[in-house]
């Protein structure tokens, strides 16, 4: 099964109250994905040459204070947001020289993602205790999509758990499965993308990454996938000022969008926006398969 | 001079923001000792609302229902004021389910027999495996509808998506709109004097009017009822 969730707010007023309206939501989605879940919120972007990591270690009571010496001594000066097991840092480093330090001197510590906007939390446990973990009652910001997971083709850990990124300030959340991940996984590998999981959604995501740094828009990118990926799904994708949602041509997994003056939500079932403001006035529809919607901030 | 009155219609209200859905299931499960018409508040999507009805009680669930609302159906009329979500009156016996809004995929999946009138759109698979129930939808119904329906017949005011009436048995489509394709088997023909009339009775049990000159009717061509070695796999 699994459980998506998405928000975006229009109405500027609710951005302080982005997590207030977001953790009924996933907590909502909690009988269709009671395994793990994840959140990436994006707010409004660092400077240009600034960058934000999310980090990750499943090691109980890891020594983030040693993190924060050893990277300021090694790669430079950086702000550290440590968050439970979680630690967001800004820096104006390489990234690529940053992530290749991370992996060499800290291999249990995960880069969950990177960007100027993204911040991503990914954990196992019931929604509500993955919320009160993080706290994500107090989350600000413009926009985010998240997810609550029920494994079937790959065991339970924090890595697995959704949304997957590549690059920055992109990630992707699926309901569904896909038959022929290893094939794609395979295919993008040789074209230089390296995979951290073995979650069928990854290689979905890196796919789709792959096309859109190649230039394409995600209607471009999503009409390949529609022909290149074997099996179902109901995706949710964000990025720095948008969210866009895909369903397959066959609508095996649900979803329901409520849109409003003030916002866009969207969740797998009317039970994740019941509680959301003017709802009753809301416009709600179901998405149509394989039709790319998408909203800006 | 006696004056006479009608007795009192009976009604209870379920709330549930307060209550569960078991404890509503339960109730109309019950004896329901004369009671006519039952309210529910605050559905919000919640799964399996009123489901496994068997009694000619009314229930009106006052919002969006969530996967199977009425789902078993029999004898009671269940009214959903908002949307339904998949699998409305899926399995559906006798009696009447009406959803105000749009229904998702599956509605009135495998129904045996009475009413399902959907004024939005239904989803993808409206009518799969349908078994001689009715169902009228006023506005549009997604692909794959009425796929192997076996009996029944189903009014669509709309336009249908691709493989309308796949691999049909005996159940009749009339279909007011455009379809985008047409299923295995399934063609249009003819519509008779007793199509006008099936169109005309179950529009107006469902309270929508259109003239029934505007429906063809699409049925089954019977190619696919007996083993045709030279197909192949072209079926």
């Amino acid at each position: 099964m699994c459980g998506i969730i998405g928000l975006l707010l229009k109405d500027g007023s609710l951005r302080p109250r982005l997590g207030e309206l977001l953790v009924p939501m996933l907590i909502g989605m909690t009988e269709r994905g009671p395994d793990s879940s994840g959140l990436a919120v994006f707010a409004d972007a660092v400077a240009d040459n600034r960058r934000k990591l999310s980090l990750y270690c499943a090691q109980p009571g890891f020594d983030w204070r040693g993190f924060e010496g050893a990277w300021v001594g090694q790669v430079g000066a950086a702000l550290f947001e440590v968050n439970a097991n979680h630690c967001i840092v800004t820096t104006t480093a390489d990234l690529k020289s940053a992530r290749e330090w991370i992996a060499t001197q800290y291999p249990a510590v995960h880069v969950l993602s990177a960007g100027r906007s993204i911040d991503l939390y990914k954990d196992i446990g019931l929604p509500s205790e993955v919320a009160d973990r993080y706290g994500f009652q107090n989350f600000s910001g413009t926009h985010l999509v998240g997810h609550t997971r029920m494994a079937t083709e790959s065991a339970v850990t924090p890595e697995n758990a959704h949304p997957y990124t590549a690059g920055e300030d992109w990630c992707l959340v699926h309901n569904g499965s896909l038959a022929n991940p290893g094939s794609l996984r395979r295919k993008l590998e040789k074209l230089g993308e390296r995979f951290e999981s073995d979650c069928d959604t990854e290689a979905a995501c890196r796919y789709l990454h792959w096309r859109l740094s190649a230039g394409e828009t995600l209607e471009e990118a999503l009409e390949h996938a529609f022909g290149d990926f074997d099996g179902f799904f109901t995706f949710l994708m964000g990025t720095r000022d948008k969210l866009a949602l895909v369903r397959d041509p066959f609508a095996c997994k649900p979803a329901v969008v409520a849109e409003t003056d003030a916002y866009v939500a969207i969740a797998s079932e009317f039970r994740s926006l019941a509680h959301l403001p003017g709802i009753r006035h809301a416009s709600v529809f179901e998405p149509k398969p394989a039709e790319v919607y998408s909203w800006s901030v | 001079m006696v004056s006479v009155m009608a007795p009192p219609t009976r009604r209870v209200a379920f709330d549930l923001a307060r209550q569960s859905v078991r404890e509503l299931n339960q109730f109309l499960h019950g004896d329901l000792n004369q009671v006519q018409e039952v309210l529910v508040k605050n559905p919000d999507g919640a799964h399996s609302l009123a489901v496994g009805l068997n009694a000619p009680v009314r229930v009106d669930i006052g919002g969006h229902a969530g996967y199977y609302a009425a789902g078993m159906n029999k004898l009671a009329t269940v009214v959903v004021h908002g949307n339904a979500g998949p699998g409305v009156a899926e399995n559906m016996m006798s009696g009447r389910v009406e959803v105000s809004g749009f229904a998702s995929g599956g509605a009135g999946a495998s129904a045996h027999g009475g009413l399902l009138v959907i004024r939005g759109d239904a989803g993808l698979r409206c009518g799969i495996s349908l078994k001689g129930a009715d169902i009228v939808v006023g506005g549009e119904v997604g692909s794959f509808s009425a796929f192997m329906a076996q009996a029944g017949r189903i009014v669509i005011c709309g336009d249908a998506g691709d493989g309308l009436g796949d691999s049909l048995y005996e159940a009749v489509i009339y279909l007011r709109g455009r379809v985008r394709s047409l299923g295995a088997d399934a063609r249009v023909e003819p519509m008779a004097e007793r199509d006008h009339a099936a169109v005309r009775e179950l529009l107006a049990a469902a309270g929508i009017s259109h003239p029934s000159s505007e429906f063809k009717r699409i049925a089954s061509g019977r190619t696919l009822y007996h083993w045709n070695a030279d197909a192949g796999q072209s079926y």
